[in-house]
């Protein structure tokens, strides 16, 4: 899609501010809406456009494949680690109190920690999904590259 | 909404089916926000309008934009079980309690616990952020593990690099 000028110039205005609101909307969640889930869509938007409208060999270099991979892996991973974090120090599994010496400030950074990993998760897989669409090419089905 | 649900219903041209499906979507995003559900409203409008909708497009270079018409043989017997199924579940509406009372179940079981003491415990003025991650923590690693199986799912499939050609 290269030849829309209009479209390229627009969303090369745009996504940076995709990029951004994103990350706002996944480090303000605990004051306003928003969290995790929202922004790792968000974040993943921002990529699947510029796929989209600079073609996914551009959006690759970007954004390898295997990157996306691991980091779908790492998000619940750190999820998961908080949790048993937790147990180590004495606690619940999932339980955040017990991260700091402040129950308070250990809910927060819990918070906080669990919410970067769901945004990470849903980020790499929507991009994965994109990805997996955009470059399947049938066995039986015409080369059409 | 309802117009838009009927007009997805009769489409056979996929691609407007899609953009229509985003649009209903959109519409009940915004009717969350006036029940003032603004959290529920944000995922509606980002997962729901715009990621699904890319998905599905996707799908759809995958799959072609128009479908045949099958006629079913029996229409009645399919008319009659949807039209009883949508009698009995309004039927059951009608014991459920008026919108937003507060002597209803769900407003007096952990609902007031939650509103009252979760900024104290958690510090976080946002109750539906601490109540998603903190007290259902483990709700949220569920449907976080239910999102990366899916991934995988579609990756295992649909493979991420491009095939070669088998010659």
């Amino acid at each position: 899609m290269k030849q829309h000028i209009v479209l390229h110039l627009i969303a090369k205005m745009l996504i940076p501010f995709i990029m951004l609101f994103a990350l706002y909307v996944q480090f303000h969640g605990d004051y306003g809406p928003g969290g995790g889930f929202q922004a790792g869509v968000i974040f993943g938007a921002g990529v699947i456009l510029y796929g989209i409208i600079l073609g996914k060999e551009m959006a690759l270099q970007v954004v390898p494949i295997k990157l996306v991979h691991t980091l779908a892996a790492v998000g619940v991973l750190l999820y998961t680690c908080v949790g048993v974090a937790g147990m180590l120090l004495g606690g619940e599994f999932l339980n955040y109190n017990v991260l700091l010496s402040d129950p308070v400030a250990g809910q927060h950074i819990g918070i906080l920690l669990i919410e970067l990993g769901v945004g990470i998760t849903v980020a790499s897989v929507m991009i994965s999904l994109f990805f997996s669409y955009s470059m399947y090419q049938h066995p039986d089905g015409p080369e059409n590259n | 909404m309802l117009a838009t649900a009927i007009v997805i219903s009769r489409m056979t041209i996929l691609f407007g089916a899609v953009m229509l499906y985003g649009i209903y979507s959109l519409l009940s995003a915004s009717l969350f926000v006036v029940l003032d559900a603004v959290d529920v409203a944000f995922t509606e409008a980002a997962v729901g309008t715009c990621i699904s909708t890319i998905l599905m497009l996707s799908a759809l270079s995958l799959t072609g934009s128009r479908i045949e018409i099958t006629h079913r043989r029996k229409p009645l017997l399919a008319l009659c079980s949807s039209v009883g199924l949508g009698a009995v579940l309004l039927w059951g509406t009608i014991d459920m309690p008026r919108y937003a009372d507060p002597g209803a179940p769900a407003n007096q079981h952990v609902a007031p616990y939650y509103l009252e003491q979760s900024s104290h415990e958690t510090g976080i003025p946002n109750v539906v952020t601490s109540v998603l991650a903190s007290y259902r923590g483990y709700d949220t690693l569920g449907e976080v593990v239910v999102i990366f199986t899916a991934g995988i799912g579609v990756i295992s499939l649909l493979g991420s690099r491009r095939r070669r050609k088998k010659d």
